[in-house]
C-alpha cells in the first residue's frame, strides 16, 4: 500500500496542474489515469486543435498544453499511474484507501477527482453475441500481433487505429476494412497506401456500411454487413478489430457514495470538496451554480483544493499563503534556489 | 418561438419551443429532456447528442463539418441522418423540426 497525501484521479490538465498546486504547498501526490498517456482530453479528444482562452496563452494545442503542464511539474517527481483505473474508494480512519483494476492500494487523507466526463473506453459493437465473443474472437485493441497473423480479419472504423492496423496486419492477414462512410479520418499517406493495397487485392474496403450480425457458434465464422442502400454481404472472417473510438463512462466514481447532479459531482465553491471530507472534485467532473466546463476554470477549482488539502495532511502545521514571485520555500520546491 | 419535436427510439415525444440561437442540444438540456447527455457541453468532443433528423429536414439545416462526421463515427449506432445536436442552432426555418434519439448515447 503507497501513502501519500493526496491521491489525484485524472491525469488531463486539471489534474496535473493539481500536482502542481499541492506541490508548491509541500504535499506529495500521485496520479492515476485510465489511459495509457497523460493529457485526458486534450490527448484523446483534440490534440492538434488550437485552444484560445488559456489566461497568457493567446493559442495552443491540446498536445502543447499537456507538455508545458508536464514541464511545470517535472521539480515534483510525482508518480503517475498510467492505464490502471479508480475502482474502489473507502475510508480508513482518517485515510481514503483506492484500490485500482490493477489490485494496487493507495492510502492519503485527501483524493481529488479530475476525472473530466469519466474514464475512456473503447466503443464496442452493441450485438450481443459479440460480447461473447470479446478476447476471443472480437478485439478493441492490438496488444499482440502475433496472434493476429495469418488470420481473415475484419477492421471496423475509419480513424487512425483502423487504418493503420489495416496496413500493418495486411503484411500476414487477409484483411477487409469496413466504414460507415465513404470518407476515412486517419492520415492521408496511410490512406493512400492502404488504396493501393486495395488494387492490389490485398485489402478490400468495404463502405459505407455497418456490422448487421455476427455468424458464430464457438467460435466467430462469418459477418454480414449491410450497405447504406440496403445490400447486405457475409464475410468470412476469424478476427473483427472494433475501432471506433472512445467513449467516456463515468463507471465506478457513481458508487463511491458522493452527492450527484446527473454524470457530475456537487461540490462546495469555497473549497471544491464533496459531501465526503477529504474528497474533492475539479475540472468537468464538478459542479456548483454557474459552473463553467473551461481548463482555467479547473485550474482555479484545485487552486482551493489544495489549500484544505494542506490542512488535511498537516493538520499540525497553520497554512501560508506565499506568491511564487515572493517565497524562498516555494522557489525551492521548484529547484530554482 | 420555434417548436422543436423531441421523439426517443420507443416512439414517446415531447415538443419544446426552443429560442432563436440555441442549439438543439441546449433547448434540451433547459428543459431536461431525455436522451441528450452532451458530456462535453457543445463543444463537439463527444458524440452524446446524438440524434437522428427526420428526413424532410435533412437538407434545411446546414451540412455538418469534417469534424462532426469525425464524432459521429463514434456515436452509438449512427446512420445516414445523424447528427450532433450542438451543432443544430434553432432558427424561424427550423419550427416544427423533428428529431429522434437513439437507444442509448454511451
Amino acid at each position: 500500500m503507497k501513502k501519500t497525501d493526496v491521491i489525484i484521479i485524472g491525469a488531463g490538465p486539471v489534474g496535473l496542474f493539481a500536482v502542481h498546486q499541492l506541490g508548491i504547498k509541500g504535499l506529495k501526490a500521485v496520479v492515476i489515469d485510465n489511459l495509457n498517456k497523460v493529457g485526458g482530453q486534450c490527448i484523446e479528444l483534440y490534440p492538434d486543435k488550437p485552444i484560445y482562452d488559456i489566461p497568457a496563452v493567446p493559442e495552443c494545442t491540446g498536445e502543447q498544453l499537456t507538455k508545458k503542464l508536464l514541464e511545470q511539474i517535472k521539480p515534483f517527481k510525482t508518480e503517475l499511474f498510467l492505464n490502471e483505473r479508480v475502482d474502489e474508494v473507502y475510508q480508513e480512519k482518517e485515510n481514503w484507501v483506492i484500490k485500482t483494476n490493477k489490485q494496487k492500494e493507495f492510502v492519503a487523507p485527501n483524493i481529488i477527482i479530475a476525472g473530466g466526463v469519466g474514464s475512456f473506453e473503447p466503443r464496442k459493437i452493441s450485438l450481443k453475441n459479440a460480447e461473447k465473443l470479446e478476447g476471443k474472437s472480437v478485439f478493441y485493441a492490438v496488444r499482440n500481433k502475433e496472434q493476429f497473423k495469418n488470420k481473415r480479419i475484419s477492421i471496423f472504423g475509419g480513424g487512425d487505429s483502423a487504418l493503420d492496423w489495416a496496413l500493418e496486419l495486411s503484411k500476414f492477414s487477409k484483411i477487409t476494412l469496413i466504414h460507415r462512410r465513404n470518407e476515412f479520418r486517419g492520415a492521408q499517406h496511410t490512406l493512400s497506401e492502404i488504396r493501393k493495397l486495395e488494387k492490389e487485392g490485398k485489402v478490400s474496403i468495404k463502405t459505407p456500411c455497418q456490422i448487421e450480425s455476427l455468424d458464430s457458434e464457438k467460435k466467430l465464422k462469418s459477418i454480414t454487413i449491410k450497405f447504406d442502400d440496403g445490400k447486405k454481404e457475409k464475410i468470412l472472417t476469424d478476427v473483427i478489430l472494433g475501432f471506433f473510438g472512445l467513449i467516456m463512462k463515468l463507471g465506478p466514481i457513481a458508487e463511491w457514495g458522493l452527492n450527484m447532479d446527473k454524470k457530475t459531482i456537487e461540490v462546495n465553491p469555497e473549497n471544491f470538496e464533496t459531501n465526503k471530507k477529504g474528497i474533492f472534485a475539479a475540472g468537468d467532473i464538478c459542479s456548483y451554480p454557474g459552473k463553467l466546463k473551461l481548463i482555467l476554470s479547473g485550474f482555479h477549482e484545485v487552486a482551493l483544493a489544495s489549500v484544505e488539502c494542506f490542512k488535511r495532511a498537516r493538520p499540525n502545521e497553520k497554512y501560508r499563503f506565499e506568491f511564487t514571485t515572493s517565497s524562498k520555500t516555494i522557489q525551492e520546491r521548484l529547484g530554482k534556489k | 418561438m420555434p417548436k422543436i419535436t423531441y421523439n426517443d427510439f420507443q416512439g414517446n415525444s415531447k415538443t419544446i419551443e426552443v429560442d432563436n440561437g440555441l442549439s438543439v442540444m441546449e433547448g434540451a438540456i433547459q428543459k431536461d429532456i431525455p436522451g441528450i447527455d452532451a458530456d462535453c457541453g457543445g463543444s463537439m468532443a463527444c458524440a452524446t447528442c446524438h440524434v437522428y433528423v427526420e428526413d424532410k429536414w435533412l437538407d434545411k439545416i446546414p451540412k455538418a463539418e469534417d469534424a462532426e462526421n469525425d464524432m459521429i463515427d463514434m456515436a452509438f449506432e449512427p446512420k445516414k441522418n445523424s447528427r450532433l445536436s450542438c451543432q443544430i442552432i434553432v432558427s424561424d426555418e427550423l419550427d416544427g423540426l423533428e428529431v429522434t434519439t437513439p437507444e442509448k448515447q454511451t
